[in-house]
C-alpha cells in the first residue's frame, strides 16, 4: 500500500490530537491490511529488518508491550524489552538519561509507556528514533484508540455517525482522551458517562456530550465503551465504594439493554470484573469484542510501525 | 565630593506625579536637587541621559533567593546582579529557604549577606509559622527587631484558619502585616495547571480558580475579625480580585500584588508541556489575564513584584506535572511590565507607580521617589528600546524565564544604588 502524503508527519505518533480524517483513515486501511495478513498466518519481515524497536516501558503492561513486541516480529525488526523500575528515585533523570543512551544505541523505533502526561513528547525532543507513545499519564493513549476504531469499523462497517458512549473514569484514562479525539474526528456522536467525579474539567469542550446517568446515556448507544476504574480512585475518595459504582455505572445486562440491539461492548484491559463490568457481559460473544480488540491491537501497531519506517527511510 | 548629574533625562517621580525633562544631582548618595537649570557644580561627574528615562530604582516585593539552601540554582550575589540588570534597589526575599527564616539569627544573616553585595537592599521576610510548616506562629516581635520586613509563609499557603487568624492578630501587635500565598492547599495539591479545557486535553492534574478565591475570601473575613493586615501575594483570578476590591472598599486592611506572567501570559503558553511557563499560581484562561489589567488600572492591585523562583535546567526538564514550578523574574520586571505601557493599558507613571512608589508605602520605607532629600537610588531606562528575552542570557543565574523568546520594548541601561552606579556601563 502507497500513499501520497505523510501519514504521521512529524515523524512521531505522541497524541490522536492533531491528527487529521485522512491520516486516522489511512492507518486504519493500512492497519485493516495487516489484520488480514496476520489472519492468514503469513508475515512481512522483510520490512522492518535491520531496524531496532526499543519498548520502553516505565509502567508494567503486558498487553500492549506484548502487542508491540509481536507487531515488531512480525515485520522483521529486532526488539528489545526495556522495564525501567518505576521505584527510581527521580523518574525525570532516568527519563533523559535513557535518551541519551538510547541516541548511543541507534535505536530506530522507541515504543515508550509513562506514568506522566508529556513525558514522550519530552523524550521525542531529545532522541533521533522515531517515537510512539503507548500510553503518558492521563493524556493519550493513541494505538489503543486506534485499534478500537478498527474494531468498531469492522463490525459496524463505518466510524461516522455512530453513538458511542464511553463510561466510568474519564477523568483518570488516557484511552479515554485518545477516543473521543478520534473519534469525534471521525464523526461519530460521543458521549461520556460517569459520576462528576470522574468526568473532566470542561470535558464538553472536547466535542462530547456528558451524561451522568446510565440510562440516559446509553440510550441509542451503537457501542457501549467501558473504561478500568482504577483501585486508588477509591481510596482518593473519588467514589465512595466499588459497590456503590458497579451499581450506578457498572455495566450489566440491565444496563445494557437500554442500548441499541446491537451495540457492542468494548474495554481496553485488565478488567475489573464485578467493578467496571459484569462477567456476564464481558464474556458474551455475541456483545462483548473484547478479544477482537487484542486481535486488532497488533495490526494497528504494525501499520503504524509501517508509516514511521517509511519515513524513517524517507528521511534516511 | 562624591557628585554625579544626569543631564536631560525625562524624570518620571510616580510619588509626586512629576515627568518632566530636566536634570538630577546626585550627592553623597542623595538626591540634592532636581529640576531644570539646577545648574553643574564644578567637577562633577555628568551622566548624559537625554532621550532616556531616569525613575526611582525599583522596589520589588517578593522574590525567592536561592540562598541559603539551594545555592546551586542561585546565591544572594547571584540574585543580586540580575536584581541591578533589571533596575531593581530593594528586592524583598521570601522566608521559606532551607532553612526557613524562623529564626533572628537567619533574618541577619540574610541582611548581612544582602549588604555585602552593595548592590541592592535585600529585606527579608520573617517565617509566618515556624519552619514555614503552617502551624505555629513564629517570634515576630524577635525577627523585626532583627530586620524581617512582614511575615510570610513564602510560596506556602497558611492553610489553617486558625493559625491565619493567629498571625493576622499577632502581627497587628507589631504594626506588620502577613502576606499570604492565596491558594487552598488542599484543592491545589498534586496539582499542575489550571483546571480547564487546556489541562483536561494535556491530562495535568488541575487545579481549580476557586483554591485561590477560597483562601481570599476566608482572609478578608479574618481580617476583618482581627483587624489585621493582610497581603495577597500574585493575585491571578478575575474572582480574587473582585473580592479584594470589595474588601478595600469595605475599608479593610487588605493589599495585593501581581506578578508579569499574570498580566502578560496565558495558560496557552504552557501548550506543548512548556514547564519554564509552569508557575504557581498556574497561569490562567485569557479571561482572568484581562481582569488582572483591569485591577491594575483601577487601583485594586497595589503593586507588581517579580515573584522571582529560580530554578535549574534539573529542576525544569522533566515531564510538566514533576517539573518544578516557578520562574525567573527580576530582569524581566520592568520589560514586561512596560508591554502594558506600549499596549496602552497603563500611563508609564502609573506602571513605574505599581514598581516604586506603592510598594514602598506598603513597606514604609523612604525609598521609591526622586525627591530632595531621598536615596539615590535609580533607575535610568530607554523606553523603546527593543530586545529578546532568551534564557541562557539574561543576567545572574537563574534562567528560567517564562518569557524566554518574548520581545520586549523598554531596557535598562544603569542601575544607581544609593549613588552608586551597579549596573551599566
Amino acid at each position: 500500500m502507497s500513499f501520497s502524503f505523510p501519514i504521521l508527519p512529524e515523524g512521531h505518533l505522541l497524541a490522536i490530537e492533531g491528527l487529521e480524517p485522512p491520516h486516522i483513515g489511512a492507518l486504519l486501511e493500512l492497519a485493516e491490511s495487516y489484520a488480514l495478513l496476520n489472519r492468514s498466518g503469513k508475515t512481512q519481515r522483510d520490512l522492518l529488518r535491520g531496524q531496532t524497536l526499543i519498548n520502553l516501558f516505565f509502567e508494567d503492561s503486558t498487553r500492549t508491550r506484548t502487542s508491540f513486541e509481536l507487531a515488531g516480529k512480525r515485520l522483521g525488526a529486532d526488539v528489545i524489552n526495556m522495564a525501567v523500575s518505576t521505584s527510581s528515585v527521580n523518574k525525570g533523570e532516568t527519563l533523559l538519561d535513557t535518551a541519551s543512551t538510547l541516541n548511543a544505541m541507534h535505536c530506530d523505533l522507541l515504543v515508550i509507556r509513562h506514568a506522566q502526561s508529556g513525558a514522550p513528547a519530552l523524550l521525542s525532543q531529545k532522541v533521533s528514533a522515531a517515537v510512539i507513545n503507548a500510553g503518558d499519564g492521563t493524556h493519550e493513549h493513541p494505538t489503543q484508540a486506534l485499534l478500537d476504531a478498527l474494531t468498531i469499523r469492522r463490525r459496524k462497517g463505518r466510524l461516522e455517525g455512530l453513538v458511542v458512549a464511553i463510561c466510568g473514569d474519564v477523568l483518570h484514562s488516557r484511552v479515554a482522551r485518545s477516543n473521543i479525539h478520534l473519534l469525534t474526528t471521525m464523526g461519530c456522536r460521543v458521549r461520556v458517562i460517569g459520576p462528576p467525579t470522574l468526568i473532566p474539567a470542561e470535558a464538553a469542550r472536547l466535542g462530547v456530550e456528558v451524561f451522568h446517568d446510565m440510562r440516559a446515556g446509553l440510550t441509542g448507544a451503537d457501542v457501549v465503551m467501558m473504561l478500568r476504574l482504577q483501585r486508588e480512585r477509591m481510596t482518593g475518595g473519588l467514589v465512595p465504594s466499588s459497590r456503590e459504582f458497579f451499581r450506578f455505572w457498572g455495566l450489566d445486562a440491565e444496563k445494557l439493554a437500554w442500548a441499541r440491539p446491537d451495540a457492542i461492548v468494548m474495554h481496553p484491559g485488565p478488567m475489573n470484573r464485578g467493578i467496571e463490568i459484569d462477567s456476564a457481559i464481558a464474556d458474551d460473544p455475541e456483545r462483548s469484542v473484547i478479544g477482537e480488540q487484542v486481535e486488532m491491537g497488533v495490526a494497528v501497531r504494525m501499520a503504524v510501525l509501517d508509516v514511521l519506517a517509511r519515513d524513517l527511510r524517507r528521511n534516511a | 565630593m562624591n557628585e554625579t548629574l544626569f543631564l536631560g533625562a525625562r524624570l518620571l517621580d510616580p510619588a509626586s506625579g512629576m515627568d518632566v525633562t530636566g536634570d538630577l544631582l546626585v550627592r553623597e548618595g542623595a538626591i540634592a536637587d532636581l529640576g531644570q537649570a539646577i545648574g553643574s557644580p564644578e567637577g562633577v561627574e555628568t551622566v548624559d541621559a537625554s532621550g532616556l528615562c531616569l525613575a526611582p530604582g525599583l522596589v520589588d516585593l517578593r522574590a525567592a533567593i536561592g540562598e541559603p539552601g539551594a545555592e546551586h540554582r542561585e546565591t544572594i550575589a547571584s540574585a543580586a546582579q540580575a536584581a541591578a540588570a533589571g533596575g531593581i534597589t530593594t528586592l524583598c526575599a521570601l522566608p521559606d529557604t532551607h532553612p526557613a527564616l524562623d529564626d533572628p539569627a537567619l533574618v541577619q544573616f540574610v541582611l548581612r549577606r544582602g549588604e555585602a553585595t552593595g548592590s541592592i537592599t535585600l529585606l527579608p521576610y520573617g517565617a509566618a509559622t515556624k519552619g514555614c510548616a503552617g502551624q505555629e506562629i513564629a517570634e515576630y516581635g524577635l525577627l523585626q527587631q532583627a530586620g524581617a520586613i512582614a511575615f510570610t509563609d513564602g510560596r506556602r499557603a497558611i492553610g489553617s484558619a486558625r493559625t491565619m487568624r493567629l498571625a493576622l492578630s499577632y502581627a497587628r501587635t507589631f504594626g506588620s502585616f502577613v502576606v499570604q500565598h492565596p491558594e487552598d492547599p488542599s484543592l491545589a495539591a498534586g496539582g499542575a495547571a489550571t483546571e480547564g479545557e487546556l489541562a483536561t486535553r494535556l491530562g495535568l492534574p488541575g487545579i481549580p480558580a476557586a483554591a485561590e478565591v477560597i483562601l481570599v475570601a476566608r482572609d478578608i473575613a479574618l481580617a476583618r475579625l482581627t483587624r489585621g493586615q493582610v497581603h495577597f501575594a500574585h493575585v491571578s483570578t478575575a474572582a480574587a480580585l473582585d473580592l479584594i476590591r470589595a474588601a478595600k472598599a469595605e475599608g479593610l486592611a487588605v493589599t495585593c500584588d501581581t506578578a508579569p506572567p499574570y498580566f502578560d501570559l496565558n495558560e496557552t503558553a504552557i501548550g506543548d508541556w512548556r514547564s519554564y511557563a509552569k508557575l504557581s499560581p498556574p497561569l490562567r484562561p485569557e479571561a482572568d489575564r484581562l481582569a488582572v489589567v483591569a485591577a491594575l488600572r483601577d487601583g485594586t492591585i497595589d503593586a507588581i513584584a517579580s515573584d522571582h523562583q529560580p530554578h535549574d535546567a534539573d529542576d525544569k526538564r522533566l515531564p510538566f506535572a514533576q517539573a518544578e514550578a516557578g520562574g525567573a523574574g527580576l530582569a524581566t520586571l520592568l520589560g514586561v511590565t512596560l508591554a502594558r505601557v506600549h499596549g496602552g493599558d497603563l500611563t508609564l507613571l502609573a506602571a513605574l507607580d505599581l514598581l516604586t512608589a506603592r510598594p514602598a508605602r506598603l513597606l514604609g520605607l523612604p525609598v521609591g521617589r526622586l525627591a530632595k532629600g531621598a536615596p539615590a537610588d535609580l533607575v535610568l531606562f530607554a523606553p523603546d528600546r527593543a530586545w529578546q528575552v532568551k534564557a541562557g542570557q539574561l543576567p545572574g543565574k537563574a534562567q528560567n524565564s517564562p518569557f524566554d523568546g518574548r520581545a520586549l520594548e523598554g531596557r535598562v541601561v544603569g542601575t544607581w544604588k544609593v549613588g552608586r552606579r551597579v549596573f551599566g556601563a
